[in-house]
């Protein structure tokens, strides 16, 4: 495009990440797409030159990346984040990179850039065939050292991301932690970028910071340029790269809204979820990484209502040792300004985590071999995490949670693994909290149809309803010719969670709910008629949902339960909640 | 001296990048060449990346060749490396 020409608005869809709206000034980090020209070396004299060159582009990186290290290791980031920036030190110092790319400007005679091109496309093409997905992706990390040589060899630092001005949204194929280390994330206004999903990395750093990002977005690369506006709808996972002044105007007033909206909603957010008539319930926030702790807090959670820890196990290369559980736990659980802390332990196909034939892809992973079932095949591994989570419970309130029980038999071997674990901790003279209480998710309906016996054998229990509906009207969630049919409103499904929370009140425990449907604000009220003593969802609806609870009676919602207990079809119900939602919160429900 | 030795990889990950780089760690400063191969797909045990190409499973049986004067004692250390499962926890 020339300049001086009028750059054309375009919209990019991609993943929402981290919520909230960013208008700023396009920041692109150059990757894997810069473009590297290959210039011939006019006179063999100068390849000596050439080499030199590449080696102090190599030292100088490497130099940069210790840099990086020494400042997160000052923060006390994760230890897989070092581990990352270990294994691109390594790339730089290897000897083959090294000698195949001098080799290349050798025979040759071309410049330094191409013919490190040329090593790294070697290897991305070696990678690409080997099947196992974790070697796959080391292709990644030749690039991100492949990429930093090169800015090197341009004579361009790593001022260019810490120089980044007031207003920057950063543009990229994805980001290292490298990468974000080097910003200054505080003054960043939002984020975008090609590849990731919900777990990538800039996506844990701009949850953790506030920062709308949207990630996954095709061509983002090839659209933006720096200096470009850019609007970044974390909340929508839209981008908008030079939208006229009219969108920037209404993207400004949705960003005031979004913002006013969180500011009264926030200031008000410590406050308990209860009804007019003086029904408390308890508010958890669901969280992955201990990162997300304070926010949780800071939208008011109660407690962690559901603490995944399958991200303790996946995205790296080697089991985590019984001590990088109880770090990360002990953590979980002593943060301040929550009550509990419900760990779930591994939930997750055996496959995620261990490369063994025996393991091999399933036909159908949501009712094959995972979570406890794949637990009470594998005691060892099973008993690491628990001996770690009854260390952690030294320290903070906690509560065990595990997944996907479907009887009696399974219940009764978990319990008594985990008395053996509790046994030789005290053998070993190691401390655990005297009060831990223990759980289940109840997500397979023959739980449900059992809960009774299950409830006099447990501490609480847990509704897991996204599990809960896929397994009751066997839909498939992600086959998206019949996800039409998974209906949280299905009169089955709203018996089902009936039958849960009158047999755990006749056993005399806690039943709370834990799947998206507790996060949506159309079903608060039924959710709370029914009964349920907890509610635990993503922490940023959290406010939202308890100026809902505190703008309602327990009593119309138990005679919203008896009406909707009445109708027999999803359709009837889900419009009848809606209808009576809207007429009672015009304001508040808009975008659901 | 050249001496070899076949090993058997019986960490569950196989040889990923934190084990390949504990190789190269162990072999770097020795004074003899070194070797690792599988399938008839030979790398120099001194480059991090070339490990990860032979993309080595467990169960699978990689040899290493060293070629030098301490090529005893670095043999042994990979296959004391190889025996130790990496440090995996069991």
């Amino acid at each position: 495009m020339k300049t001086g020409e009028q750059r054309r608005t375009i919209v990019l869809q991609g993943i929402g990440v981290s919520p909230g709206v960013a208008i700023g000034v396009a920041h692109l980090i150059r990757r894997v797409d810069a473009p590297i020209s290959r210039y011939q070396l006019p006179d063999r004299s100068l390849i000596a030159e050439e080499i030199r060159r590449f080696r102090k582009a190599l030292k100088d990186s490497e130099s940069q990346l210790l840099e990086i290290k020494r400042k997160f290791r000052d923060q006390q980031e994760g230890l897989e984040t070092l581990y990352i920036l270990d294994v691109h030190i390594m790339i730089l110092k290897d000897k083959m990179l090294y000698k195949q790319t001098v080799q290349n400007i050798e025979d040759r005679g071309i410049n330094a850039e191409w013919a490190l091109r040329m090593t790294v496309d070697r290897y991305r093409e070696v990678f690409s065939k080997v099947e196992d997905d974790y070697l796959r992706e080391r292709v990644s990390d030749v690039e991100y050292a492949g990429q930093r040589i090169l800015r090197n060899l341009a004579g361009v630092h790593h001022e260019t991301i810490s120089g980044i001005g007031e207003n920057a949204v950063i543009i990229g194929r994805d980001l290292s932690p490298a990468d974000t280390m080097q910003m200054k994330v505080e003054k960043i206004q939002g984020f975008a970028t090609e590849m990731g999903g919900k777990t990538s990395h800039t996506a844990i750093v701009a949850r953790a910071y506030e920062i709308p990002a949207v990630v996954g977005i095709e061509k983002i690369t090839a659209e933006a340029r720096t200096g470009d506006i850019i609007i970044v709808d974390g909340t929508a996972g839209a981008v908008i790269v030079n939208p006229d002044p009219e969108i920037i105007r209404r993207y400004e007033e949705k960003k005031r809204h979004y913002e006013t909206i969180e500011d009264s909603l926030l200031k008000n957010a410590r406050k308990t979820a209860t009804t007019l008539d003086k029904h408390r319930v308890l508010m958890g926030a669901n969280i992955e990484f201990t990162e997300e702790i304070a926010s949780a807090v800071k939208h008011g959670a109660d407690g962690i209502g559901l603490y995944r820890t399958e991200f303790i196990y996946i995205n790296r290369d080697r089991l985590p040792t019984e001590e990088e559980h109880f770090c990360t736990y002990k953590k979980v659980v002593e943060s301040r300004g929550i009550r509990w802390s419900t760990i779930r332990t591994f939930d997750l196909g055996g496959d995620k985590f261990i490369s063994d034939a025996r393991l091999a892809p399933e036909m159908n992973p949501v009712m094959g071999l995972r979570a406890i079932r794949f637990c009470l095949q594998e005691v060892d591994l099973f008993k690491g995490q628990l001996r770690a989570i009854l260390r952690a419970s030294a320290y903070g309130k906690t509560k065990v949670l595990f997944p996907m029980i479907s009887g009696m038999e399974e219940l009764r071997e978990t319990k008594r693994i985990f008395e053996e674990v509790k046994k030789e901790l005290k053998r070993d003279g190691i401390p655990y909290g005297k009060d831990v209480k223990m759980g289940i998710m109840i997500e397979v309906p023959s739980a449900v149809i059992i809960a009774d016996d299950l409830a006099r054998e447990v501490d609480f229990f847990s509704i897991g309803t996204n599990d809960l509906i896929q397994y009751t009207l066997a839909i498939d969630r992600v086959n998206e010719r019949v996800s039409y049919l998974y209906e949280p409103l299905h009169p089955a499904v709203l018996k089902l969670i009936h039958r849960v929370v009158e047999a755990g009140h006749r056993a005399g425990i806690e039943v709370s709910i834990c799947g998206e449907m507790a996060g949506e604000p159309v079903y608060t009220m039924i959710l709370l008629g029914l009964g349920l003593d907890e509610l635990s969802m993503n922490a940023l609806v959290i406010p939202r949902i308890k100026k809902l609870i505190r703008s309602i009676t327990i009593k119309e919602c138990r005679k919203l339960v008896n009406r909707v207990m009445t109708f027999n079809t999803a359709s009837e119900i889900e419009f009848f909640v809606r209808d009576c939602m809207r007429r009672k919160f015009k304001d508040d429900l808009q975008g659901h | 001296m050249i001496i070899e030795k076949s090993l058997r990889i019986k960490n569950e990950l196989g040889i990923h990048a934190r084990s390949a780089a504990m190789i190269v760690r162990a072999v770097e400063h020795c004074k003899s060449s070194v070797v690792l191969e599988r399938d008839g797909v030979q790398v120099d045990a001194k480059s991090l990346l070339d490990i990860l190409t032979l993309a080595c499973p467990k169960d699978s049986t990689i040899v290493v060749r060293a070629n030098g004067d301490d090529a005893q004692d670095v043999v042994d250390r990979i296959a004391k490396l190889v025996e130790d499962k990496f440090g995996e926890p069991a």
